[in-house]
């Protein structure tokens, strides 16, 4: 099964915290370039919200409020907070919370070749779960032909592709589940880079992508 | 209603914080989330201490950011939730949990009073919705915000009006780009 929006479960998997780093990563950097998103996301938090005001209370320690005033008169005054919520770099590529995990811009990513103009750099999140890495694909290139043994999730983040289920431009989510199969082409205009998330290896379905996979580990 | 009423109670108290780094106001938030934080981190499975520790960094986060909070797409309670959820994670983790860029608030783009009124009613209107459910359906969305597997049948299956606090914060954030664009 394929979505082009990214499914609730996902959505409010992110709002319950109860999602691994990479796909924290993949939600986080589509919720900054699509607003469609981000409302639903507000709407999942906002349950959350009304979740913690209905709930139980738990029993404070003594000096529970005295303590906090204690940390809050020991830190950063709030002109230190402003700084990081400052407006993201203009003419960026990747969302900020991207560039934390790959130390910068598009310039900055160790890419890796896998054959065919095909390169691709995995990206550190300490998850034993799932993995997240960067796609690039040249201009009119065609991925490999595969399927996939665990749930796929693809954002563009520069140029497009197109595959049996339609053109996916900058902002815009593939969901790819076991019984997929397709072949994106990069769209002619632009070299697309896009971030993977894969919660399984992919399935390649030729002998040569097949050993690649073993190399690579993709 | 009396959730109403209580909702814009809570944001005049955490504005009062932001703006004017008001302890009173500080003081009676903490007496009323504090607890409540607590026994969200010790249901998510910290221990007494941990959770203890976690909530005094979180109610200190929340003076600290208080002049970012934004009455127009978040409640309070939505917005303590976000912090401690972060925290949880991070702590976890031990390193900071990717998180949507923020939209940026230029200088005129203040919300609009109209708008914070209509959040403020469907918040509380979903936290009505949300007592209403029978005690199974309750029992689940409360196991999911605790940070247990998540189930994406919650939104289908309860009928809970997320829809409207959607279209609210889609509004919000369509004016929020339209100032911006004005801006630039
Ligand atoms: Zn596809
Ligand atoms: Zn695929």
């Amino acid at each position: 099964m394929i979505t082009h929006h990214i499914p609730d479960d996902l959505l409010m998997g992110y709002a319950a915290g109860g999602l691994s780093e990479a796909f924290d990563l993949v939600v986080a950097s589509h919720v900054s370039l699509n607003d469609d998103a981000r409302a639903r996301l507000s709407s999942f938090e906002a349950l959350g919200g009304a979740v913690l005001e209905g709930a139980e209370t738990a029993e404070l320690a003594d000096d529970s409020f005295e303590a906090t005033m204690a940390r809050i008169m020991g830190t950063a005054p709030a002109d230190t907070v402003r700084e990081e919520a400052k407006a993201p770099a203009r003419h960026a590529t990747f969302p900020k919370c991207l560039r934390d995990y790959v130390g910068g811009d598009t310039d900055a990513v160790q890419w890796r070749p896998v054959g065919m103009g095909v390169k691709q750099a995995v990206l550190p999140t300490g998850d034993g779960e799932a993995t997240a890495r960067l796609l690039y694909i040249p201009a009119g290139q065609a991925m490999p032909d595969h399927g996939h043994n665990g749930v796929e999730v693809t954002l563009v983040l520069q140029g497009a592709f197109i595959d049996e289920d339609g053109r996916f431009a900058r902002g815009d989510i593939e969901v790819a589940t076991q019984e997929t199969e397709h072949t994106p082409v990069a769209d002619i205009g632009e070299d697309c880079i896009c971030l993977v998330v894969t919660d399984a290896p992919l399935r390649f379905n030729g002998l040569l992508p097949k050993i690649a996979q073993k190399i690579l580990r993709i | 209603t009396h959730a109403k009423t209580d909702e814009a109670h809570w944001v005049a108290r955490l504005v009062a914080v932001g703006t004017n780094r008001d302890q009173a106001a500080f003081a009676e938030l903490f007496r009323h989330y504090a607890p409540r934080v607590k026994a969200f981190l010790i249901k998510s499975g910290a221990d007494h201490a941990m959770a203890e520790e976690c909530m005094q960094d979180v109610m200190a986060t929340l003076w600290r950011k208080s002049h970012l909070y934004d009455p127009g797409r978040a409640s309070v309670a939505t917005w303590i939730f976000t912090i401690a959820r972060n925290r949880r994670i991070d702590m976890i983790r031990k390193s900071r949990r990717p998180e949507p860029d923020e939209l940026p608030w230029g200088p005129e783009a203040a919300p609009e009073q109209a708008d914070v009124l209509a959040l403020q009613q469907d918040s509380a209107r979903l936290a009505e919705a949300l007592k209403q459910l029978p005690e199974k359906q309750r029992y689940l969305v409360e196991r999911a915000f605790f940070g247990d597997m998540t189930h994406s049948e919650i939104a289908a299956e309860t009928g809970l009006p997320l829809g409207t606090i959607k279209s609210r914060i889609r509004l919000a954030i369509e004016r929020l780009r339209h100032s911006m664009g004005a801006e630039a």
